[in-house]
């Protein structure tokens, strides 16, 4: 049957024949594209869900009362308050003093060290400094609330059963019933957990804290902003107010386009074969980092630069060169003042870009366990992301929740960040 | 005086030599009535004479601060007592390893031997001598310059055209930057590279099948051969980046389409930034959730199958590198479709095309170029994603095709090579400069195309 020698009417037969078929086409596809967009948003819900649903809980912790005596016998037999002395007391010992009495009928060697296992080994470092600052209180008798151990947390939270068989558990059932006798005269609850924001790393869960990282990434951030923003204006000046159209400077052109496009890994490679390899510069040192993180980032800002630069009408500049300004008083009077926000917008984005960044860092060392919070630009330090992944390889219950809760201040940083580009762009946005 | 003080303080005498300048070129035309008779402003006498004072001395600091240590090491070294002076090349470094500890007071030096001691003070002296003399000459180059260009100041010395030569040669250095770091790049994976390609072949590399990095510490130790063969690597690669794509390319696609075509503006201004909070979230994030919860998921819905899924399958990494790409891809793919003229649509309507066969037949046809580009660039971020497969990918090289079994690839053999504390110069360490190279090569490669190919689209509806 040739299409040629057709009439009108059997056309119009064929087509309305046809027509059901191609709208039922016409519903799928629209089905195939809808449940596409369902797709991607439950993704989204999804990770985040889950994220939340371990990590929200990190804000609070288990916090045990005990009524402390400070013993003179056992911080300072000698009696001389000696600074040194102080120092080097058995802490331990008041905690499991303290336990002791609130469980007098506890006894036996294995009994008395699970019942002492309740209690987070942070407790007698949290002791030797309230000693040590105040020696008056030796003597005295207080109530505290000290850190519990991150096995009784997680049970409080209910991430691990009660009911589960024993040895299933890391608690005993006997250690099970000292909680629950604990909980019923409120002597064990969970409080805001102030040393997820105030400690370094640690081994032990309840003692781990954001604040080392945070500081690291803070640090690593500050050396990039100060470098990669200032060289990423000047280079997008350059380019798009100066450059002479020639080979030069269409080399510098392709290239920024695909370095924007290379890999973070390979910027790592960089960072160590040169900054560490050449130049002899320290391993794991925010300033490395941030030297890495410049050159990654770099692309980022010139790009988003050198678009608010565009969007400035060149009537703004002839008007300039009209009344005898230069090139650069032109540009620096009139175009770079009305250019600020985009730029300033293009930092950020390239900022929260660097905040979130690992695979560079993890070339040039920043990944050890490091407890101490860096003090400056050349400590060994790790950065927020790092420590998301340092913590996520860990066994421990403890740290899955750990890990979440460093990714969920991870994430609000960032939205700050990025809310920060969208205000400052809507609010100066100009359209000429 | 430190380095960071001596900065400062030269910062501080350019300001000094800014106010000479511009009081100077005032006087030259007596006072702010002859101003007039100045070729330029006062404030651009003051920056000549601030730039000639400052730069200078502030390149000779940058110069030392850079070539510093390797200067007083050589120095200190060539004065060593001949017993360590025989030490061997191991030793020796240890030797420096300890000498720079305790001159950053890492140590004590009453924790190190006597030599080491007796080196760390002589290089401290030395540093001592040497900061003094840089400070001298510094402030003396700073001070001459300030002088001579102050006593040139003239009514018609033409300072800001200076100035801005100067200034705008400093703007040139900063986009010189970017090429600097491609250089640098290359220059610095080509090195090791050529170093690893000394011990190990090329075609092995390359072809081999076998890959286990362990190399023999003792001659006589089991199981370390140190294979190279990278084909298991680039196999799990591909394997991964191509399940990415496979979940990436249609939901990116899809969304893509039906946000630019279906949805109307209200719920596309509404669903367009929560899919691209996707591409914001950074990538431990996915490594994470990769882990502990669609691990564990394929796990327990593989068992109920009767299947063996690995804890670290192919099949997640890949799912979730793919859910990381979805807003690459579709908001790539969103670009392209807006960018086809409303006139071949209009056509393809009036001839009583449904819109579904617009899209199919006219939209996406016209749009394939720039789809297809976008599609490499995706291809591209995800040969080179990492922490996604350090996470969750394995570490054994596996020659498989089962998305259910665990393979490895370049990036995670690179990063698991490199972490931590290693001599630089064992093949273990060189080979992952050279699966750099490889990645770079690649990624560059696939990059250039996709540009070009977006860029020819562009070009072709503007």
């Amino acid at each position: 049957m040739s299409s040629t020698n057709r009439t009108a009417a059997e056309t119009q037969v064929l087509v309305t024949r046809s027509l059901a078929r191609r709208y039922r086409a016409e519903r799928r596809f629209r089905f195939y594209g809808l449940s596409a967009v369902v797709a991607g948003l439950a993704f989204v819900v999804f990770l985040f869900g889950t994220i939340f649903a371990q990590g929200l809980s990190v804000f609070q912790q288990s916090y045990v009362e005990v009524e402390i005596f400070y013993d003179p016998e056992i911080i300072d037999p000698s009696g001389t308050r000696n600074p040194d002395d102080l120092v080097t007391a058995d802490y331990q010992a008041l905690v499991r003093e303290a336990l002791k009495a609130r469980f007098p009928q506890v006894e036996g060697r294995r009994d008395l060290r699970e019942l002492y296992g309740l209690v987070s080994s942070a407790a007698s470092i949290e002791l030797q400094q309230r000693i040590t600052s105040d020696p008056m209180v030796i003597g005295t008798r207080e109530t505290r609330w000290v850190l519990a151990d991150d096995t009784v947390d997680m049970l409080i939270k209910g991430r691990v059963s009660r009911t589960a068989p024993e040895d299933e558990r890391r608690l005993s059932d006997q250690q099970i019933g000292w909680i629950a006798a604990l909980e019923r005269d409120g002597t064990l609850e969970l409080r805001f957990n102030r040393a997820f924001f105030s400690n370094g790393d640690s081994r032990d869960p309840e003692q781990a804290g954001v604040r080392g990282a945070l500081i690291g990434s803070m640090l690593t951030l500050f050396i990039t902003l100060l470098l990669s923003f200032p060289i990423g204006v000047g280079a997008a000046v350059y380019l798009e107010e100066f450059a002479p159209r020639n080979r030069l400077t269409d080399i510098i052109e392709v290239n920024i386009n695909n370095l924007a496009a290379v890999p973070s890994i390979v910027f790592g490679l960089l960072g160590l074969a040169v900054f560490i390899g050449f130049f002899g510069l320290p391993r794991s040192a925010p300033l490395v980092g941030g030297f890495v993180l410049t050159l990654l980032t770099l692309p980022t800002i010139i790009i988003a630069s050198r678009a608010a630069l565009k969007a400035v009408p060149p009537s703004i500049r002839e008007a300039a060169l009209g009344m005898g300004a230069s090139r650069l008083q032109m540009v620096a009077h009139h175009v770079l003042p009305l250019a600020v926000p985009g730029m300033l917008t293009g930092a950020i984005i390239g900022m929260a870009r660097a905040l979130g960044e690992s695979a560079p860092l993890l070339m040039i060392g920043m990944v050890a366990f490091i407890v101490e919070v860096p003090q400056g630009v050349f400590d060994p330090a790790t950065a927020l992301p790092v420590q998301v992944f340092l913590w996520s390889d860990l066994p421990e219950r403890g740290f899955i929740e750990r890990t979440s809760g460093a990714i969920i201040v991870l994430l609000l940083f960032l939205l700050v960040m990025n809310a920060t580009a969208v205000l400052l762009r809507n609010k100066f946005e100009k359209r000429w | 005086m430190t380095p960071s003080i001596l900065i400062v303080a030269l910062v501080l005498l350019s300001f000094i030599a800014y106010q000479l300048g511009k009081a100077r070129s005032l006087a030259v035309v007596g006072g702010a009535r002859g101003i007039r008779n100045l070729h330029s402003l006062p404030g651009h006498y003051g920056l000549l004479t601030a730039l000639w004072c400052g730069l200078p001395a502030l390149l000779l600091v940058a110069v030392w601060v850079a070539v510093q240590d390797q200067v007083l090491i050589a120095l200190v070294s060539a004065q060593l007592p001949a017993s360590v002076q025989s030490l061997g090349n191991d030793q020796f470094v240890l030797f420096l390893n300890d000498l720079r500890n305790v001159v950053a007071s890492n140590i004590p030096a009453s924790q190190v031997s006597p030599e080491t001691a007796a080196a760390a003070a002589e290089y401290l002296r030395l540093r001592d001598v040497a900061r003094l003399a840089l400070a001298a000459l510094a402030f003396s180059i700073g001070i001459i310059a300030m002088l001579v260009v102050r006593g040139r100041i003239r009514a018609d010395l033409r300072a800001r055209n200076s100035v801005e030569r100067v200034l705008e040669g400093m703007l040139f250095l900063c986009s010189l930057v970017a090429v600097l770091t491609t250089i640098g790049i290359i220059l610095s994976v080509v090195f090791e590279a050529t170093r690893f390609f000394g011990i190990v072949p090329a075609q092995e590399f390359l072809f081999g099948t076998k890959w286990s990095p362990q190399m023999a510490i003792r001659a006589d130790q089991v199981g370390s051969s140190g294979a190279f063969g990278a084909v298991p690597l680039f196999a799990g690669t591909l394997l991964i980046s191509a399940i990415a794509m496979l979940v990436a390319v249609p939901i990116g696609l899809f969304s893509a389409i039906y946000l630019a075509e279906y949805a109307p503006s209200k719920v596309r201004s509404v669903v367009k930034p929560l899919l691209e909070v996707l591409a914001g979230v950074p990538t431990v994030v996915y490594g994470f959730f990769a882990v502990t919860t669609v691990g564990p998921l394929l796990r327990t819905a593989g068992e109920s199958m009767g299947l063996t899924v690995a804890g670290e399958s192919a099949l997640a990494a890949g799912l979730v590198m793919g859910i990381m790409i979805i807003p690459f891809v579709s908001s790539l793919a969103d670009d392209m479709i807006t960018a086809v003229p409303q006139s071949l649509r209009d056509g393809a309507y009036a001839l009583g095309a449904t819109r579904s066969e617009t899209i199919k037949q006219v939209v996406l046809r016209a749009a394939l170029p720039g789809i297809v580009g976008g599609v490499l660039l995706a291809i591209s971020r995800a040969i080179g994603e990492t922490m996604i497969v350090v996470m969750a990918a394995g570490l054994a090289a596996n020659l498989t095709a089962n998305p259910l079994e665990a393979v490895t690839t370049v990036t995670v053999q690179i990063v698991t090579l490199l972490v931590g504390d290693q001599e630089f110069d064992s093949p273990k360490t060189l080979a992952a400069f050279a699966l750099g190279l490889v990645l770079f090569i690649v990624t560059l490669v696939l990059n250039v195309i996709a540009l070009y190919v977006v860029r020819k689209y562009r070009e072709q509806y503007e």
